[in-house]
């Protein structure tokens, strides 16, 4: 059993949760965008940012959750560095917390069927500071903290524990982090603007907790590393322990907390710095109203205007860049479900390969456009235009020009004629082996730089043997 | 000299700044020896400040209401490029970085904040003398504590060191110190007055208040920093609505806080509260008792939910940014921790922590912290539907006068005692002001209490001119000299 805690950064906000800082803090320096009310400096007190309310209520309504009628704030306290105040400015469910929202669930298409995870809640609080480890998470003798982190609004957001594979919870994050950005709340392609806390628990065994994860990726990763570890501890015998283990994003292993941890108590009690805050309903509707298009939808729509399959759909809106991309691409003249199979077969694998994301890709869609579009009218073969895709994105150049396909037949002849003289031997053998002709159909190739279709240098190819065969 | 008539001369040109800020430069240096109420002076600040305020007038510009008054600062209210230690180790060498909210307001105004008062630790105490920095002394009588904890404000305008304080009152901390050192100390309705930059102790009960020799120097000094603006989002205007001004005390039904005249209170202390309910009647107010049976829970919710709020509004000091350096040799943050926060805290802040972290502790929340929330409101409650039939209320401000140093400190129960008849007032989140009524036969000054309606705070103040003007307030600058 797995479930999720996933904290999202509302990068759409100009400022911090509490103080007027601005909250994009990336590009600078350490410790320049803090001031006493994010430093936790003495006599400093919070002011909620409204704007991050109305947030934290679009994801609400975006996950079916039940936005509160009253919510309040909570001090949740533990002693780290990463926190001013030694407390965070959070929300409860229990003891009389109200959160912003609660319940509600997120569909998960697996394949043929589709999963309801449900949520448990929804809720809002700051963010921590950033500590910053010199080498990796066990071997830094000291560390460094950057507060400019510390006070920038987060959404957390819980789901019950439905996930049953770490595939599962990559593919959940995923499609949360779709609707993030669909929503615009959360720019979720910003370094550490997403980051999850996974609870797992195999059969029989007591939760484990991993914290620290920061990508979808690493969320499979560093689950599946657990599994494994937790099923060794059982094969030998051994019990699951409850336990908080950190994911060491660099030698990708999760790491039990160096001394024994007491079980924390948190010591929630009401923040009586922050009025509790009325959500009244006609502005819950107001907000409801203009929600924009979501993932599901967005997939319904696709289905419906481009006639793309649910799995293709699926999968383009899995991520916002990838869908306004095709969509991009359609609207450049592009067939919908060429575009579609191109981008999911062959520009998602060379962008992995290349290490680059969907932003990379947008300043080249006239080229991506271009190249697709001379395959589909048939000016290219399908191995020029994936060469060509795959230069295209590694480079990240615009492509000087686009070779045109040779297909004067007599040209492609003589070319055959050529290779057959320089490869005599090769020829005899694929006259008897028409499985040997590849390596004849590859010179050709080599020779017009793969101009050529293969598949009429096979057929002049065939035409010659008869032609010798013949008495 | 009354603030009242520096500002107004100040202000006319007959008064030069720079003068009356050396007169009392002068007499805080005579005093400081023997009372020890300051912990911070700013000497060449002030004069430099009144140099300007003078330079302002020549040149014709109004320097504001309170134009060249010294006024002293509770150590723990923030006020830029001075030191803000809350009388603990633990703040040693931090400089706050900005004003608190009033301290801007009265800035604005033209005052001259001279210097930092001292404190119980953290404002934890009721006689000063928790300061990690040495006690504040009675001026009335050095062998007696000052009352706390804002005890270094109450002894500087008893003294007459500065004409005006601020403090701040979290269960009588502002009332105790002026009833013990015979002046007026006025504690607001909770969120009139900002609290943004005021370091939180307990921050849903306590409030910033001041001290003043007579009635009318309260009336100016809460009006320049009352009317809580936008860093205070507690802010509590808008929850009730506006008062009326005060139409006079002719009519008015005033209740005498039965409870707070019984068992516990010195005798002297209930003839004075009876002599204060005759004036009034004198004034033409009616007086009756009133009993308010469940004011006998105040004290341990109050304790209980200050010491609570403490746990939690005190885990940042830990070394790590500012105050008492964190030692570098710790095997880990916990480590680090207890070192500093054990050598940092003094015992009293030590107790409450302790006090009010397991309070909250999962496991006690509900048996503790939850009933202490639900005696707050059923206090708060009561006293208010009290103040449905009586525009006032009145008791003495503690059950007894100063007591000496050391009497109390070694048993917290007995100390605690001090505040039995504030604390309703702080739970209930009602403005009172503490007025000088009389002497002890051992010549200890005795205050008494004010109460009124939340908002009503001009209607406190008002009354109290009104019997001062009828000449039934003993005025404490009239006695309170060098010796």
């Amino acid at each position: 059993m797995i479930g999720l805690e996933v904290h999202a950064q509302l990068t759409s906000l100009k400022s911090k949760l509490f103080c007027s800082c601005s909250a994009d803090y990336r590009r600078l320096p350490p410790n320049t965008s803090v001031c006493p009310v994010c430093l936790g400096l003495p006599g400093s007190l919070p002011r909620l940012n409204g704007r991050a309310l109305e947030e934290v209520l679009k994801i609400a309504l975006a996950l079916h959750s039940d936005p509160a009628h009253e919510t309040v704030f909570y001090r949740k306290h533990y002693f780290y560095p990463d926190m001013a105040k030694n407390f965070q400015i959070s929300q409860y469910d229990r003891g009389g917390g109200v959160t912003v929202a609660k319940g509600g669930w997120l569909d998960l298409t697996l394949g043929q069927f589709v999963k309801r995870v449900k949520i448990r809640r929804v809720q809002l609080e700051e963010d921590v500071a950033k500590i910053v480890y010199p080498s990796s998470l066990l071997s830094s003798e000291y560390v460094m903290v950057d507060y400019n982190r510390a006070g920038v609004a987060l959404c957390e957001m819980v789901t019950e524990p439905d996930l049953s594979s770490p595939r599962e919870a990559r593919l959940f994050i995923e499609k949360y982090a779709s609707i993030l950005d669909h929503l615009g709340v959360t720019d979720t392609s910003l370094e550490g603007s997403l980051r999850v806390d996974a609870n797992i628990s195999i059969d029989g065994g007591e939760r484990v907790e991993l914290k620290n994860i920061n990508s979808p990726k690493d969320v499979e990763k560093a689950l599946n590393y657990e599994v494994q570890r937790q099923i060794m501890i059982v094969e030998r015998g051994g019990k699951i322990e409850m336990q908080t283990r950190h994911w060491d994003e660099l030698n990708r292993v999760t790491v039990a907390p160096r001394f024994k941890e007491e079980e924390e108590d948190y010591r929630y009690f009401p923040e009586s710095d922050l009025p509790p805050i009325r959500i009244e309903q006609d502005f819950v509707e107001s907000l409801r109203a203009a929600l924009p298009e979501l993932p599901d939808e967005r997939a319904e729509r696709f289905v419906r205007q481009y006639g793309l399959t649910p799995y293709q759909a699926s999968v383009l809106v899995s991520q916002k860049r990838l869908a306004d991309f095709f969509e991009d691409t359609v609207r450049r003249g592009l067939n919908a479900a060429d575009s579609a199979d191109w981008l999911m077969n062959e520009v998602l694998g060379d962008l992995a390969d290349a290490k680059k994301e969907l932003t990379d890709l947008f300043p080249l869609i006239d080229d991506v456009v271009r190249v697709v579009g001379l395959y589909e009218k048939q000016q290219i073969t399908g191995k020029i235009a994936k060469r060509q895709l795959k230069q295209l994105i590694i480079s990240g150049r615009p492509l000087e020009e686009v070779p045109t396909p040779v297909r004067d037949e007599s040209v492609i002849t003589s070319i055959v004629s050529e290779v057959i003289a320089e490869n005599p031997r090769a020829y005899e053998k694929a006259k008897r082996d028409p499985k040997a002709m590849n390596y004849l159909v590859g010179q050709v190739m080599k020779k017009t730089r793969a101009r050529a279709d293969a598949k009429v240098i096979i057929d002049i190819l065939k035409k010659k043997i008869a032609e010798d065969e013949r008495p | 000299m009354e603030a009242f008539s520096i500002a107004d001369k100040v202000r006319r040109g007959e008064l030069s700044a720079q003068e009356v800020m050396g007169k009392y430069i002068d007499l805080i240096s005579r005093w400081e020896p023997k009372i020890h109420a300051f912990l911070y002076v700013d000497e060449k600040g002030a004069l430099e400040r009144a140099r300007q305020i003078d330079d302002l007038v020549k040149k014709g510009i109004d320097p504001g209401r309170l134009a060249g008054v010294p006024i002293a600062v509770k150590d723990n209210i923030a006020v830029k490029g001075m030191p803000l230690t809350c009388a603990s180790k633990i703040l040693s060498g931090y400089v706050s970085p900005y004003d608190a909210t009033v301290v801007s307001k009265l800035r604005q105004a033209g005052s001259i904040i001279v210097g930092k008062t001292n404190l119980d630790e953290f404002a934890m105490g009721s006689s000063t003398e928790y300061s990690a920095f040495g006690p504040t002394r009675n001026p009335w009588d050095l062998e007696r504590v000052p009352g706390g904890s804002s005890g270094g404000s109450g002894a500087a305008v008893a003294s007459g060191e500065v004409p005006i304080a601020l403090g701040s009152d979290t269960g009588g901390s502002v009332r105790c110190p002026a009833s013990f050192t015979g002046v007026y100390g006025f504690k607001p309705t909770y969120g009139l007055v900002s609290r943004y930059g005021l370091v939180a102790f307990s921050n849903s009960i306590e409030v910033i208040g001041g001290f003043s020799t007579t009635a009318k120097d309260m009336e100016l000094l809460f009006s320049v920093i009352r009317n809580s603006d936008a860093p205070d989002p507690m802010d509590q205007t808008s929850v009730f609505s506006g008062p009326t001004s005060f139409p006079g005390l002719r009519g008015m039904r005033v209740g005498l806080l039965k409870e707070t005249v019984g068992e516990g209170a010195e005798p002297e202390v209930v003839k004075a509260t009876y002599a204060f309910a005759e004036a009034l009647r004198e004034a033409g107010a009616l007086v009756d008792e009133v009993s308010i049976p469940d004011l006998s829970l105040a004290l341990p919710a109050y304790y209980l939910l200050t010491s609570a709020e403490a746990s939690s509004n005190l885990a940042r000091y830990d070394g790590i940014r500012y105050g008492m350096p964190c030692p570098l040799d710790a095997k880990d943050w916990n480590e680090a921790y207890s070192k500093v926060r054990g050598e940092g805290f003094g015992p009293e802040v030590k107790r409450r922590i302790m006090m009010g972290s397991f309070a909250l502790s999962s496991g006690y929340y509900d048996a503790y912290y939850l009933k202490a929330v639900a005696a707050r409101s059923k206090i708060r409650q009561e006293m208010l539907k009290v103040l449905n039939d009586f525009q006032f209320l009145i008791g003495p401000t503690n059950p007894t006068t100063a007591p000496k140093l050391g009497e109390r400190i070694t048993d917290p129960l007995s100390m605690y005692l001090l505040d039995l008849d504030t604390v309703p007032v702080n739970l209930a989140g009602i403005p009172a002001l503490s007025i000088p009524f009389g002497k002890s036969s051992s010549g200890m000054p005795i205050g008494v209490q004010l109460m009124s309606s939340p908002l009503r705070d001009d209607w406190v103040i008002k009354a109290a001119e009104e019997l001062e003007a009828m000449g039934r307030v003993e005025m404490a600058s009239k006695v309170a000299t060098v010796e």
